[in-house]
């Protein structure tokens, strides 16, 4: 075994998390892990200890690193590019911003009023949810590196077509009125000390383990119920590969789910795990992180129904075609 | 009377930084006005694009960010 996956094992899969645990249900619990109440709560218990570890973890870092890329200084940056380059730009440093739907709408209302082009607000505001440090480290511990970079690509050029379209149907009018009026904020970031820096990112982990815990839990739960209880036909059948219409079921499914990548991996490897294609696997993912009904709500007071519409619908026909991308090439990536 | 407003659309880190700000006025035994702005059209008036943000005397103290209680002290004893 080469050092290397040792390092992949041990640190990215956490397998000796998985083997105290195994230890803990067969010799405290004296349940088999092959049983299907073994196994369900070998996965509960492995599962919700390794997401936790990885939230603290990259949490933490994305939020170090996204100290030195506050919106204000993010702003400024994209008024320097034109064009396909501004939304490209977007969708880039929409990566290093943390996932929360609560600070769309100050965004959104402070580039559009610092006049940036609206479809650049949006390649930002899709990708920033969707793509993450977090979420790629994720998807690499779960998933292995492949298609770890083929979600952070596409869902960069999602964000990317996705703002250049909205950019060309000219819907400057759909933003509501009041937005216009408020004047462009105009306070820069203040500099920050290494440890404020590091006083902050330890504040957003504790802020966000506290929202998220509950849909940590609950999609772990899923996991296991389905990794355990729920039989492989019937997976199949829904949303396996008997299934023509799966991609989109999942999408339909995930988009007014409100969870973030960590709330959401443990269903996503547990259906991996039962054959679901990829596609059909990361098209849930997607729909689950980059639309809610939370985020639609808040978008809802920023722009007017039409672009509401667009947005969304852009949205899931392109999460549904990404999905059915995958499963067909699948055999690339696995 | 020295104004102070808390801007935050109701999340947990402004509902901390309006309790620091209290602890803070009532150990500096100051005589202070404070204020909740919560709507996000005033808040944006501000220039803030991230909150929780303190405000003392209209002027924007820090922002995105809870300050601590010595910070705040400080930001009060500047507008004295």
């Amino acid at each position: 075994m080469s050092i290397f996956n040792i390092l992949n094992d041990q640190i990215l899969k956490m397998q000796w998390l998985s083997d105290i645990t195994k230890l803990f249900v067969e010799k405290v619990l004296n349940l088999p892990v092959q049983s299907k109440i073994g196994g369900a709560i070998h996965f509960f218990i492995y599962d919700t200890v390794k997401i936790f570890i990885l939230l603290s973890v990259l949490i933490f870092l994305m939020s170090y690193i996204q100290s030195y890329f506050p919106p204000e200084r993010t702003r400024k940056i994209l008024g320097k590019f034109k064009g396909i380059a501004g939304n490209i730009m977007g969708a880039l440093l929409g990566t290093i911003t943390p996932f929360c739907s609560c600070s769309s709408i100050p965004i959104f209302i402070g580039f559009t009023s610092a006049g940036l082009p609206l479809g650049v607000t949006f390649s930002f505001l899709i990708s920033s949810p969707l793509v993450d440090i977090a979420s790629f480290l994720v998807l690499l511990t779960f998933f292995g590196v492949k298609i770890a970079i083929a979600y952070v690509v596409v869902g960069i050029i999602l964000a990317v077509v996705a703002g250049i379209i909205i950019e060309k149907l000219n819907l400057e009018d759909q933003i509501q009125d009041y937005v216009r009026k408020i004047g462009s904020p105009n306070l820069e970031a203040e500099e920050l000390t290494k440890r404020a820096r590091a006083i902050y990112a330890v504040g957003e982990v504790k802020s966000i383990a506290k929202k998220v815990w509950i849909y940590i839990l609950i999609g772990v739960g899923i996991g296991a119920a389905i990794h355990n209880f729920i039989p492989q036909e019937v997976i199949d059948n829904v949303v396996g590969s008997n299934n023509p219409f799966a991609v989109i079921l999942a999408t339909l499914v995930g988009i007014p789910m409100y969870a973030d990548i960590f709330g959401t991996i443990p269903i996503a490897e547990a259906l991996f795990a039962k054959n679901v294609g990829i596609g059909t696997v990361l098209a849930f993912m997607m729909a689950v992180t980059a639309l809610s009904l939370p985020s639609m709500v808040m978008i809802s007071r920023v722009v007017k129904p039409k672009l509401l519409t667009i947005f969304i619908s852009i949205v899931i026909v392109g999460i549904i075609f990404i999905g059915y991308l995958f499963n067909i090439f699948s055999y690339l990536l696995i | 009377m020295m104004n102070i407003k808390i801007l935050g659309t109701g999340c947990a880190n402004c509902k901390k930084l309006t309790g620091l700000v209290e602890e803070a006025v009532k150990e500096l035994n100051a005589d202070v006005e404070i204020q909740k702005v919560e709507d996000i059209q005033k808040i944006m008036e501000y220039g803030v694009m991230r909150t929780p943000a303190i405000v003392i005397n209209e002027k924007v103290k820090a922002f995105g960010r809870i300050p601590s209680k010595e910070e705040i002290k400080e930001y009060i004893k500047e507008e004295v």
